[in-house]
């Protein structure tokens, strides 16, 4: 088990990155970019795994048990809230996209040229 | 005093809040009142924290939360020199910016207001902070007040193509943060700054670390526009509303460079202090690359504003030189020319702006000799097209001397010849451009490409008859701004102390520890003679340049040819920005890339 | 489109590379063994009284990167509701004849029985999001998980055929809308009112307390702070979305 999930993680952002390169769509790009961003919150908790561990709440456990890191999941849970909202404001962007351009396909709207 | 901090990011978030809650009551008046009161309150806190934190440095820790033994468990802001100017400058740009906006600017109250405020605070709680997720956090905030904001104007095409490139790019550089940050962690147990770099010092560099700081170099310098990041800059920049320019140009692409600056002396130089030299090449190549790319693409720009993008680029390859070169004389130097550069690009951009609001046009080709009436406007945009070329003896010149001194210092002696190239080929485009539009010199139909100015409306509904003295007054305070800094007498040394105190890790992590960390020494000695030789040939270039460019055709058929064959050469790099948002994250994943591999070969 | 393609599989193929080669430098998955997390999650109990240490350690020893995430969201929130507004506005400029006046709510009624459904549903579904966001610190959830769910109670209306009534959510003073908005200055405040009870912004000034609800000081109010605002602004983002594709805007 030794490193796979970074590895996981690094295969996440290369698939995201490359579905935002060849996107046809702006809908699908905007949710590449959450595969990327799932590879940033896989990396973060895997980071704060422990082996053996509970979960870091203490109501029905004894606060000496061994458990996980709740900083990463501190982290985890501001980088999903923050890219949940980044990407409601793309996707109204991306509305807009389809209604002033007709069509959503990234590589057609270019007006911004040289 | 010692609560000023958390106060000047927490009052503008505070009041965008309240705005928000009592927004069916507020007319524009009250909107704009209140903002730039907010603001201006902002800008006192922050000037009062330069004031007292002189050259040493404070810390503050969020919820009382001080550090145990040697884990910090709370959020600190570590205000420095440097910090503290910078979060000053943004919040004085701020003041300006809503000034500008009061009352003609075409926006819905009071929400604009609130992404304005919003903006700021995230600016100003990035310079102030000195744990790695805030940094990240603060980020978040100003990036996405700032998609906004770009975005503004929705119902033009190009604006919502240039929202979203901007927001997909900078979105990617968040999540390459994220990563670093992962990494880093796990390397380290520590998110705090001084930690990081306490941790390093004795674990020292390995592979984890390299690679963690790549991927924040990379998220930094997206924003921050240096090249091959730097496509979605001239979409942003050539369709937000002014006064966001304003703050874009001047505060935000600034802060990109200063989070790398940052990130490296507080965190990264003990483990990576080592390999300062190849480190100092990579950034230092990739600044001058940035700088000329970025001078050469003005240059050949129709476009007002994505003109004044390009040379903002430019700048921030100058920036990305002055603080590779890694010493105390480098950051001294870049921070000096951001203040005086950023109010000189923040000039340029308020001209602009009242051109668009004066005349409902930004191409050059349309705007032909149409500027003859704004009478002080043209002035204004004459001084910073000569500002910019780093005119001696004012700001921007004292700036540049100041990194060509510390890039001789280094070694790096063919860095100044090159920055002379970049702002002389900066200050030719504006200076062409004054020309062209306030006195209607040179031929009129060029055969400029046309980029996306059919929409251009003025920001107030039609093109008005008066400048309005709210759009002047800032235009005319920033033009004062950048001359200053260079004619205070003194301002090197201030800078110089500054700097020395910012590249002081032992110092910093003493500080942010509970030690009283003392006033830094250090003085300049710029400028040298040499600089005026350097900077004065840098406005001749641009003066020349510029001449050539409007009467060339008149004076030899030789220079039609000249110009044919160079803008064919040109047009590879011209067709590279497209528009296309798969092409600029190709860039970006191939500079990610590229950068990771240098890295990986070199600081092993 | 073909340079684009290659040139970004080179610059993946790198960055991947160079992750799986960092990788390779980190410890062990289940090896985590560094102080921060264990001070965390140790301390959460003695401290606050709290037992959920997630949830202290967000809102209480990193309270601040909460307060900018707060801001975040509503930043964004604020971003899309005057883009989609401002949208609106220059559409109706344009295409006057299109879209129709108010839209008929005999239309979008559903059948009996779906609207009993979706009335049954908000109630224990309001009361099940109140529960996670009040026992946030003892429990798994917390504002932001519970606001979420509250919105979901009210999604439930529209589910249920509701339309019209999300339609009258979204007007320019709703109540929502300052409701999202008292959410977020709410946790400002707070933050601000650790700096003038306790003289640092932030200070959890209120009492600890021994067991059960009233413990770990001001996280409780944060967490209702926040659950109002998340609520609020998912709300408001999904109403305005809602009325983009009831208009027919996006068609």
């Amino acid at each position: 088990m030794g490193i796979y999930p970074y590895l996981v993680a690094a295969w996440l952002a290369g698939v995201g990155f490359y579905g935002v390169i060849t996107s046809r769509n702006y809908v699908h790009l905007v949710v590449c970019l959450t595969v990327i961003q799932a590879s940033t919150y896989v990396l973060l908790l895997s980071v704060g795994f422990v082996n053996g561990g509970q979960a870091p709440i203490f109501a029905d456990v004894p606060s000496t048990s061994v458990v996980v890191d709740p900083v990463v999941q501190a982290l985890s849970l501001t980088d999903v809230v923050v890219e949940a909202t980044v990407m409601a404001l793309l996707l109204a962007l991306v509305v807009q996209a389809k209604k002033r351009f007709g069509n959503v396909d990234p590589d057609s709207v270019n007006r911004m040229r040289g | 005093m010692s609560q000023l901090p958390p106060l000047a990011v927490g009052v503008p978030l505070l009041v965008a809040a309240l705005l928000a809650v009592v927004h069916p009551l507020l007319t524009r008046t009250v909107s704009d009142l209140v903002a730039t009161v907010t603001a201006l309150a902002t800008a006192v806190m922050c000037l009062l924290m330069l004031v007292h934190v002189g050259s040493g440095l404070e810390i503050y820790w969020f919820g009382g939360w001080h550090p145990r033994g040697n884990l910090a468990i709370g959020i600190d802001f570590a205000v420095d020199p440097l910090g503290a100017g910078l979060a000053s400058l943004v919040s004085v740009l701020m003041v300006l910016a809503l000034v500008f906006s009061t009352r003609h600017l075409e926006v819905e109250q009071p929400y604009y207001h609130v992404l304005m405020l919003i903006f700021m605070a995230g600016m100003v709680g990035f310079s102030l902070s000195g744990d790695l997720f805030n940094m990240f956090v603060m980020f978040e905030v100003l990036s996405v007040a700032a998609v906004a904001l770009v975005a503004y104007k929705i119902h033009e095409r190009a604006a919502l193509e240039g929202g979203l490139n901007f927001a997909v790019i900078n979105t990617i550089g968040a999540f390459l943060f994220l990563l670093g940050i992962a990494l880093i962690y796990s390397r380290t147990g520590a998110l705090n700054l001084a930690q990081i770099g306490h941790f390093l010092h004795h674990s020292g560099n390995d592979r984890v670390v390299v690679i963690a700081f790549t991927l924040i170099v990379a998220a930094v310098l997206i924003k921050a526009a240096a090249v091959p990041f730097h496509f979605w800059l001239a979409d942003a920049y050539a369709v937000a509303l002014t006064p966001v320019c304003l703050l874009l140009a001047g505060a935000m692409s600034e802060i990109g460079i200063f989070g790398l600056a940052r990130v490296y002396f507080a965190a990264f130089q003990p483990a990576l202090g080592g390999s300062a030299p190849v480190l100092r090449a990579i950034f230092v190549g990739v600044g001058l690359l940035t700088a000329l790319w970025g001078a050469v693409m003005a240059y050949v720009q129709d476009h007002l504003k994505r003109l004044l993008a390009f040379v903002t680029i430019s700048f921030v390859g100058i920036f990305l030189c002055g603080v590779g070169l890694l010493s105390a004389d480098g950051v001294s130097g870049t921070a000096v020319d951001v203040l005086a550069d950023g109010f000189n690009k923040a000039l340029l951009f308020a001209c602009a702006g009242i051109i668009q609001h004066r005349l409902a046009r930004l191409s050059q080709e349309r705007l032909h000799g149409c500027g003859r009436h704004l009478r002080l406007t043209g002035p204004l945009f004459l001084a910073g097209g000569l500002l910019i070329s780093s005119l001696p003896p004012f700001g921007p010149f004292l700036g540049k001397s100041m990194i060509e001194d510390a890039a001789i210092k280094a070694g790096y002696g063919f860095v100044p010849a090159l920055i002379m190239l970049a702002s002389g080929i900066c200050g030719a485009a504006v200076i062409r451009a004054w020309a062209r539009i306030f006195r209607g010199w040179g031929r009129a139909h060029e055969h400029a490409e046309d980029t996306s100015d059919e929409e251009t409306e003025a920001e107030a509904n039609e093109a008005q008859d008066r400048t309005p003295a709210v759009m002047l007054a800032p235009a005319v305070l920033l033009l004062i701004g950048t001359v200053a800094v260079g004619v205070w007498f003194g301002f090197a040394d201030l800078a110089a102390k500054g700097g020395q105190r910012f590249v002081d890790f032992a110092q910093y992590h003493a500080g942010v520890y509970g030690a009283h960390v003392p006033q830094a020494g250090g003085s300049s000695d710029a400028p040298k003679f040499y600089d005026y030789l350097y900077c004065g040939g840098a406005t001749l270039i641009a003066l020349g340049l510029a001449a050539l460019s409007l009467w060339g055709a008149r004076l030899s058929r030789r220079w039609n040819d000249l110009t044919e064959s160079a803008s064919a050469l040109l047009l590879p790099v011209r067709r590279l920005h497209s528009g296309r948002i798969g092409d600029y994250t190709a860039a970006v994943a191939l500079g990610t890339g590229v950068l990771a591999a240098l890295m990986i070969l070199t600081l092993n | 489109m073909r340079p684009r393609y290659i040139i970004g599989l080179v610059g993946i193929g790198l960055l991947v590379a160079a992750l799986a080669w960092a990788a390779t430098g980190l410890p062990a998955f289940g090896h985590y063994n560094q102080a921060y997390g264990r001070v965390a999650a140790r301390d959460a109990v003695p401290t606050r009284n709290g037992t959920n240490s997630v949830v202290i350690t967000s809102f209480d020893y990193r309270g601040f990167d909460t307060l900018g995430e707060e801001f975040i969201l509503f930043v964004s929130v604020t971003g899309v509701v005057v883009l989609l507004r401002r949208m609106r506005s220059a559409g109706r400029e344009e295409d006057s004849a299109a879209s129709s006046g108010e839209i008929e709510e005999e239309d979008m009624r559903a059948s009996t029985g779906e609207r009993w459904l979706g009335a049954a549903a908000v109630g224990p579904v309001a009361v099940l999001a109140a529960y996670v966001i009040i026992h946030g610190q003892l429990t798994p959830g917390g504002g932001f998980q519970g606001g979420t769910v509250l919105m979901g109670a009210a999604a439930f209306l529209a589910l249920g055929g509701e339309s019209a009534l999300m339609l009258r959510i979204r007007g320019s003073s709703s109540p929502i809308e300052i409701a999202e908005s008292i959410g977020a200055g709410g946790f400002a405040a707070i933050a601000f009112g650790g700096l003038i009870a306790g003289g640092v912004f932030f200070f959890n000034f209120l009492p600890y307390g021994k067991a059960g609800l009233l413990t770990a000081g001001v996280v409780p109010l944060d967490n209702i702070a926040v659950g109002l605002e998340v609520a609020g602004a998912l709300l408001m983002v999904t109403s305005e979305l809602f009325e983009q594709r009831l208009r027919g805007g996006a068609t």
